[in-house]
């Protein structure tokens, strides 16, 4: 199990989908995709094999996604149909909080 | 991290809406042609040997063009003040060479032929190299790269540079702005410098949400209300002395409504908006939702906003201490928490006046050679002073190191003193900012003159507009005797305001 760096950017190995870690925590996490660990984004392999089943809920470019803990947080840069989890439980979509425009 | 992922999360969701026009000549490029001509100026910025990509010129495309193809290529983007001297600039280009230099037409000459420049003109920057290959999407994902480096206006001596990282500048994205939030009519109207923070601000903003972006390159009232209606613009940010400006204009027309109802947000920051201003424009804009953002470089822009709601709660309330809220900068962001400190550095009660210290993901707090201001607990002195009321509602009462902010810059009374105190007659100075409707702040100096001399306050004003430019001309100049100083030989220059009045 691979420690995760704030600002690495993963791919998954079973769906289209791409995320780039925004706040991790210090010891290692399991983060999978469509249930199936993610890769490097720029590592050549491509996608391939199935999405498991309890892990389809898909990912939406632009949200974050976030465990339990708010230990790890992530955001999705390309969509994709596979589902996120660390270390076996679903990462739950954060909120951007609605904020009047500034700037 | 980097700011570039931002622009290709863009280009993937809405490559052919247009992402920016510059309101000036009315030249568009869309999310794809943005992207597309970053990659190429990123492969020819990686082949030279520059460290840092400076832009020097008013906005237009290229700026943003610029900021993203400094972040693809892996340097710092460093956006001048157009407005300096030459030779303020060459000091500048000396801090950060070896370097490309984009610039205008009429200036290329003046930045010619020197070691470790490379000078390029803005309109080829964006015009030419149609068939060029496009750089790798390989940008440096390292969240601790510099993405830009802003040199603050600098209240002694030389300007620093502050270091913004793409962590912070990300950050301060993804915990502002919703993704793809803005409809495709949406348009913003952009009028602050370029090398400014809130015009970098407005640029990654736009373009997560995916707002149109239309340029004013020169302010003026008249321009900035013809853009508004041309585009149809539905949000918009300017200074205090800005929104005085358009304020007179349409009351100039007779207007008793400004007659733009796509006008939903009408935000400003910069400076400390008189009471009467932003009143009247309340009036004149009724449809128009308006907000008051506080922010420095240091921080990447905004940390504190006055909302739509509390514009309204204040206004409609009769209690003193709610409809004072109208002045306020408003609350923290999300993400950001605000601390008021005494001398001593002692967090003080509500309701009063200290030093403003914030904390968060987006605060820089670190300058070029001369590292980090920010504590082990991760605060940054702003240097600005100001109260927090019971509910978190952030007063600015002006520079903790008593910086005049005249219309949006910043003047050094330091500076102006030096110039002043070079003149033969001159014994003895003080300059500080007083109160002022049009600029918020305005230049005032005391002189103290030598035994036998007479000068006039024109002579004066001639004196130091020959030797600076004519914002650090004091508006007012009054003669004493002697100046107040404390017992261990400071100025005081508090009592120096409160005498002036």
């Amino acid at each position: 199990m691979p420690t995760l760096k704030t600002g690495a950017r993963l791919k998954s190995a079973v769906c289209d989908g791409e995320i780039m870690v925004v706040a991790a925590p210090s010891g290692d996490v399991d983060l999978t995709c469509g249930g199936e660990p993610m890769i490097d984004a720029s590592s050549g392999e491509s996608a391939g094999g199935d999405i498991h089943p309890d892990h389809a809920v898909g990912i939406a470019m632009g949200k974050r996604y976030i465990n339990e803990a708010e230990t790890l947080e992530v955001l999705c840069v390309k969509a994709g149909d596979g589902g996120l989890a660390a270390d076996g439980a679903l990462l739950l979509q954060k909120d951007t909080k609605k904020l009047p425009k500034t700037d | 991290m980097n700011v570039m992922m931002l622009l290709e999360m863009a280009n993937s969701a809405f490559p052919d809406r247009i992402a920016f026009t510059n309101g000036a000549t009315g030249e568009t490029l869309s999310y794809s042609q943005l992207f597309s001509k970053a990659g190429k100026r990123a492969r020819e910025i990686r082949a030279s040997d520059s460290n840092r990509f400076v832009k020097l010129d008013v906005s237009s495309l290229v700026t943003p063009l610029s900021l993203f193809a400094s972040g693809w290529a892996g340097i710092p983007y460093v956006p001048l003040n157009y407005r300096l001297t030459d030779e303020e600039i060459m000091r500048l280009i000396e801090r950060v060479k070896p370097a490309t230099l984009v610039t205008s037409e009429d200036r290329i000459n003046s930045f010619q032929n020197l070691e470790g420049l490379e000078v390029l003109d803005s309109s080829d920057l964006l015009s030419h190299g149609g068939e060029d290959e496009s750089l790798e999407n390989d940008w440096d994902m390292d969240p601790e790269e510099i993405a830009v480096l802003l040199f603050t206006s600098g209240t002694t001596g030389e300007p620093k540079a502050a270091m913004l990282r793409h962590k912070h500048l990300v950050s301060y994205i993804l915990g502002s702005v919703e993704f793809a939030s803005a409809d495709e009519k949406e348009a913003s109207l952009v009028c602050v410098p370029p090398y400014h923070i809130a015009g970098i601000a407005a640029i990654l903003s736009s373009v997560y949400s995916g707002r149109h972006v239309v340029q004013l390159p020169n302010f003026s009232a008249e321009e900035w209300i013809r853009l508004v209606r041309k585009h149809q613009v539905t949000n918009a940010m300017v200074v205090p002395t800005m929104l005085k400006r358009i304020v007179e204009c349409l009351e100039e027309t007779g207007a008793t409504n400004a007659e733009m109802p796509h006008l939903a947000s009408l935000a400003y920051g910069g400076g400390k908006m008189p009471l009467p201003v932003i009143e009247k424009a309340m009036s004149l804009f009724p449809d128009t939702d308006f907000s008051n953002a506080y922010g420095l470089t240091e921080t990447s822009s905004t940390i504190s906003v006055l909302g739509p709601e509390d514009h309204r709660d204040a206004v409609a309330s009769s209690d003193e201490l709610l409809r004072r809220r109208l002045v306020s900068v408003g609350r923290a962001l999300p993400g950001v928490e605000i601390q008021i400190r005494d001398d001593e550095g002692e967090e003080v009660a509500p309701n009063t006046r200290g030093e403003i210290y914030v904390r968060g993901e987006q605060v820089s707090g670190e300058y070029e050679g001369r590292g980090s201001v920010v504590d082990s607990d991760g605060w940054f002195p702003t240097r600005d002073a100001g109260s927090l009321d019971e509910d978190g509602f952030l007063f600015l009462e002006g520079r903790a190191d008593d910086v005049i902010v005249r219309g949006g810059e910043n003047l050094s009374p330091g500076e102006i003193e030096d110039v002043l105190m070079t003149h033969e007659a001159v014994s003895d100075v003080a300059v500080i900012g007083i109160a002022d409707e049009q600029w918020g702040e305005s230049v005032a100096a005391v002189i103290v003159l030598k035994p036998g001399f007479q000068v006039s306050e024109a002579d004066f004003q001639s004196f130091v507009r020959e030797r600076m430019r004519s914002s650090r001309v004091p508006e007012k100049i009054e003669f004493w005797t002697e100046l107040p100083y404390n017992e261990t030989g400071k100025l005081l220059r508090r009592v120096v305001r409160e005498k002036l009045g």
